[in-house]
């Protein structure tokens, strides 16, 4: 069928004018900008040296290593729950399905903040968190105020966010995967953790990587809980990446600083993409 | 006994899931320092119209609230335009560049979006533009992943429909809005929830694009509220409840559109 050649481009113009303007543009505009620094009220290029003070930037290295342990702690811990959490959903035999799944999605409707705010007061020190760990005769801990136990309370909150989120998504991959590989686990009698681990993760492994990947870059970013559950205290063992790149560009308004670090996240974000492809050796 | 197991430990991650929620509810309605009492208070209190009065005293709630509700609602319509048409496009016709365009759009997913804030920042500034509905609506109107679950969906809508149509004399933009369109509406109906979401939490963007105390939307407006240095967790809770409340009923009404939209486009 011949039709107007010009005509797709018409359908599609509003959303490449606008893709150009506001992502494509800005994404280069921010490279540039990484190599130039504010002198005598103008910007002008110096090269490397953004770069190079990052080198020597203790809070930035803090900042990757937290973003580095919150990821390599959270999204594991996250992606196996909600597998058990799908699997366990996907049961033959359990009735109110429906009321599961939408429960434990209900998290991942929230705002970030609002949730952010809302674990900020669960965690004081008086909170009720602690209150109910004082039931199980559990002392007291620090949730907010504490090195450790801040980069826990993170963790904990974007578990609780996220979990359900993915779990939807495996639970989908679940349903349609054919019967007959597990009736013929069956026949070889495996067990039911034995089915899992050798028959239902290997057949998720795109989806899997799927999530893994939008977790990590997810992560890489991670902004919102940091600003409002810690302000990326104590002594910046909540900064992340995404809260530094704030405070640079819009804090002391060091828009080439703040551009060079969101390049490093971009340089992650596609190093750990790389890796997780090649690791997990899926070839589509 | 296996049975009693499961159960069990479902009904343990629900209680986990939805605690918080209930939890909120009681601090909208309970005055501050009862959210820290032991034993712990677990019933809703008398205080719902004070702690209402204390935070519209504190961040004008009518103006911040309505300026959430207008921006994710006008935010949802025009970028559903744009978005089908795209995705319209990129499913149903062939033209040059449509997979590197196709291609391109997904690849900037990966991009995060900070490497494109202060940009953003920019070039509204530059035009003035700060602090506008504008600025908070429009940057982001072009959404791949809306872009790429509309897609999804048209691509199985039956390509001999279109062309039939169009022997009969139909123009182009009526056989996308009288025939394509209508029989996408679950499509349509999971991208709007997703995008009434996306934009209705978002925080970062509206933090800086906003100067003023007029222009902030929900989320802002909230997080301003613990940076005092005394907080009133009564109205704190009472601001959370709010920016929650109409996103979980939105949800729970929508919920089995946008599961399915959001499943149909990660499983494919």
């Amino acid at each position: 069928m011949k039709t107007n050649k010009s005509l797709p481009y018409l359908f599609i113009a509003p959303a490449l004018l606008l893709f150009a303007l506001f992502t494509i543009y800005p994404i280069f505009s921010s490279f540039v900008l990484s190599f130039q620094s504010m002198e005598g009220g103008k910007y002008v290029f110096t090269g490397l040296s953004n770069y190079t003070r990052l080198l020597g930037d203790d809070i930035f290295w803090k900042a990757l290593g937290n973003t580095g342990i919150i990821l390599i702690v959270q999204v594991p811990v996250m992606i196996l729950l909600a597998l058990v959490l799908a699997n366990a959903l996907n049961s033959q035999l359990l009735r109110l399905k429906g009321f599961f799944r939408v429960s434990f999605f209900l998290p991942a409707v929230t705002s970030l903040v609002a949730y952010s705010i809302l674990f900020s007061i669960i965690l004081q020190d008086e909170g009720i968190m602690n209150t109910v760990l004082g039931f199980f005769g559990i002392d007291a801990i620090q949730w907010l105020g504490d090195p450790f136990w801040a980069k826990v309370s993170i963790i904990v909150a974007m578990t609780w966010r996220w979990t359900g989120y993915n779990m939807v998504i495996f639970l989908a991959a679940l349903q349609s995967l054919s019967h007959e590989v597990y009736e013929a686990a069956d026949l070889d009698g495996a067990n039911r953790i034995q089915k899992f681990f050798h028959v239902t993760v290997p057949q998720l492994k795109p989806v899997i990587l799927f999530a893994t990947i939008l977790s990590t870059i997810g992560t890489l970013q991670l902004f919102d809980e940091p600003f409002n559950l810690t302000k990326g205290g104590p002594a910046d063992s909540t900064m992340t990446l995404g809260l530094y790149i704030y405070q640079n560009g819009f804090k002391y308004f060091d828009f080439g600083y703040a551009s060079a670090i969101a390049y490093v996240v971009v340089l992650l974000v596609g190093i750990l993409t790389f890796f997780q492809f090649k690791f997990t050796g899926d070839k589509s | 006994m296996r049975k009693i197991g499961l159960y069990s430990m479902l009904g343990l991650f629900t209680i986990i899931s939805i605690f918080p929620f209930y939890w909120m509810i009681i601090g909208a309605t309970n005055e501050s320092g009862k959210m820290f009492t032991n034993p712990p208070t677990l019933k809703p209190g008398d205080q719902f119209m004070t702690n209402l009065q204390n935070l519209n005293a504190s961040i004008d709630l009518g103006r911040v609230f309505f300026n959430s509700v207008f921006v994710s609602v006008v935010y949802v319509i025009v970028a559903l335009m744009v978005c089908s048409t795209a995705a319209y496009a990129l499913s149903k016709f062939e033209f040059k560049g449509r997979n590197a365009i196709f291609t391109t759009l997904l690849l900037s997913m990966m991009i995060p979006y900070q490497a494109t804030l202060i940009p953003l920042f920019q070039l509204m500034s530059n035009f003035n533009l700060l602090d506008t509905y504008f600025a908070l609506i429009v940057p982001q109107l072009c959404f791949p992943f809306a872009i790429f679950l509309l897609r999804q969906n048209f691509l199985a809508f039956p390509t001999e429909l279109i062309e039939a149509a169009r022997l009969d004399g139909a123009g182009e933009m009526r056989i996308f809005l009288t025939i394509v369109l209508p029989s996408m509406k679950p499509a349509m109906a999971a991208a709007a929830i997703f995008l009434f979401m996306t934009q209705w939490n978002n925080f970062m963007w509206p933090l800086v694009a906003t100067t003023s105390n007029e222009m902030a939307t929900l989320p802002v407006a909230l997080s301003s509220l613990i940076g005092l240095s005394i907080i009133d967790y009564g109205q704190v809770m009472m601001g959370v409840t709010i920016a929650t409340i109409p996103i979980i009923v939105f949800f729970l009404a929508l919920q089995r559109h946008f599961i399915s939209g959001m499943l149909g486009s990660a499983v494919k």
